[in-house]
């Protein structure tokens, strides 16, 4: 790791946190929020590996006790509880995300951008944070996976907000360089 | 700012050893979901909230604040899980949610920050192996922290230029015409940090190289 990529790194789990400023919506138990487009961003911009490592600074940033979450919350607390699972899921997702990039790069265009956001961004994390909240809460899977149904419209236009941004983002300041062989020679 | 969740009243709770206090959460969740009964969970809520209270001599309106946090998902699953497994059923994941978030809590609020940035970095020093310098996470943070200021006013200045212009637009094309100049520029702004730390000796594995000789006589 160079500097330069820690610096990345610091930089999306601070534009996570940043994410977490915009008024969420609060649906029941969950709020919507802001901050699952920095999963997606992390992993569009950075690629797998520095878009793992950013929003696992920023969950071990939450941990220790400061409140970066949209809600203002933050400690121990969030990972006991039952939506702790999606909070486990954002430095997947964020890997997912960045590898499917990193694999469609030198071809990337706004298809392959939705098709890295909606899988590393969306399903990756309802893939965990469901399972979670059912063995968590002994209800039913059916019903932890219906009542998540809420946040679907939401993380939609999130992922084609991120894809959009990805795109030109790529286009005028690319940091995924040439990914797979970069990796070997370093 | 108040950036930090930390409490401090100097009990022998806020004196024990971070690594330990993580510990004793870790066992907490492991008993509540190993022996789900309720004699065992309500026994292990009623300990935390007297650690809590008692010894930690935390303020009651903090952990209320937890509680509240969590209301709506208290009521959610009561009535989820009173329908699958009757009133007893429910009281179980009631009681249990209660005792891990309230843990947590205590935890948070009598652990300093630094005290438990030391724990992850004691953490991730297996790490070593895959090339992780568990040092380095200390810059991180230090790097996150200045950077969120940083992204904020950016964004801010950007929304201001852009209305400066007579620009309104809304919805997606909004976020969208914000967040690509945004991130150029702080992506640009971590570079040059990277930079002036590189400049100052930050990306050297081996101890920095011997400074020039000709400063010296």
């Amino acid at each position: 790791m160079k500097t330069r990529d820690l610096a990345y790194v610091a930089l999306f789990a601070a534009i996570t946190a940043v994410l977490g400023l915009v008024p969420a919506i609060q649906v029941g138990p969950v709020p919507i929020t802001a901050q699952t487009l920095g999963v997606m961003l992390a992993g569009s911009v950075l690629g797998a590996r520095r878009g793992f490592l950013a929003l696992l600074l920023f969950l071990v940033l939450v941990a220790v006790g400061l409140p970066l979450l949209a809600s203002g919350s933050g400690g121990l607390s969030v990972f006991a509880g039952p939506s702790g699972g999606y909070l486990y899921s954002w430095p997947i997702g964020a890997f997912v995300v960045g590898l499917i990039t990193e694999l469609s790069w030198s071809r990337y265009n706004l298809g392959w951008a939705l098709l890295a956001n909606v899988v590393g961004g969306i399903v990756v994390v309802y893939a965990i944070g469901i399972p979670f909240l059912a063995l968590y809460g002994d209800i039913p899977l059916a019903a932890a996976f219906t009542g998540s149904f809420a946040f679907l419209p939401g993380d939609a236009v999130k992922a084609v907000v991120a894809s959009l941004v990805a795109v030109q983002v790529r286009r005028a300041y690319p940091v995924i360089e040439r990914p797979r062989r970069a990796a070997a020679s370093q | 700012m108040t950036l930090a969740l930390y409490v401090p009243t100097g009990s022998p709770v806020h004196r024990a050893p971070a690594g330990a206090k993580l510990l004793t959460l870790v066992a907490v969740s492991v008993v509540v979901f190993a022996v789900p009964t309720l004699p065992v969970v309500g026994g292990v809520l009623a300990a935390v909230v007297l650690v809590g209270l008692g010894v930690a001599r935390l303020p009651p309106a903090l952990l209320g604040r937890q509680v509240r946090a969590v209301l709506w998902w208290l009521v959610a699953l009561a009535i989820v899980t009173g329908v699958v497994g009757g009133v007893a059923g429910a009281a179980l994941v009631v009681l249990r949610l209660l005792a891990l978030v309230l843990a947590a809590a205590v935890v948070t609020a009598t652990t300093r920050v630094t005290e438990l940035v030391a724990v992850v970095e004691w953490l991730c020093s297996p790490l070593r192996v895959f090339g992780v310098r568990p040092a380095r996470i200390g810059l991180l943070i230090a790097m996150t922290l200045r950077f969120i200021p940083l992204v904020a006013e950016r964004a801010e200045r950007i929304r201001e230029a852009q209305a400066a212009r007579g620009g309104t637009v809304r919805g997606i094309r909004a976020w969208t015409t914000t967040a690509v100049p945004l991130l150029v520029q702080v992506l640009q702004m971590a570079h040059t940090t990277a930079e002036a730390l590189d400049a100052r000796g930050a990306d050297d594995d081996a101890p920095p190289a011997r400074p020039p000789s000709r400063g010296r006589r």
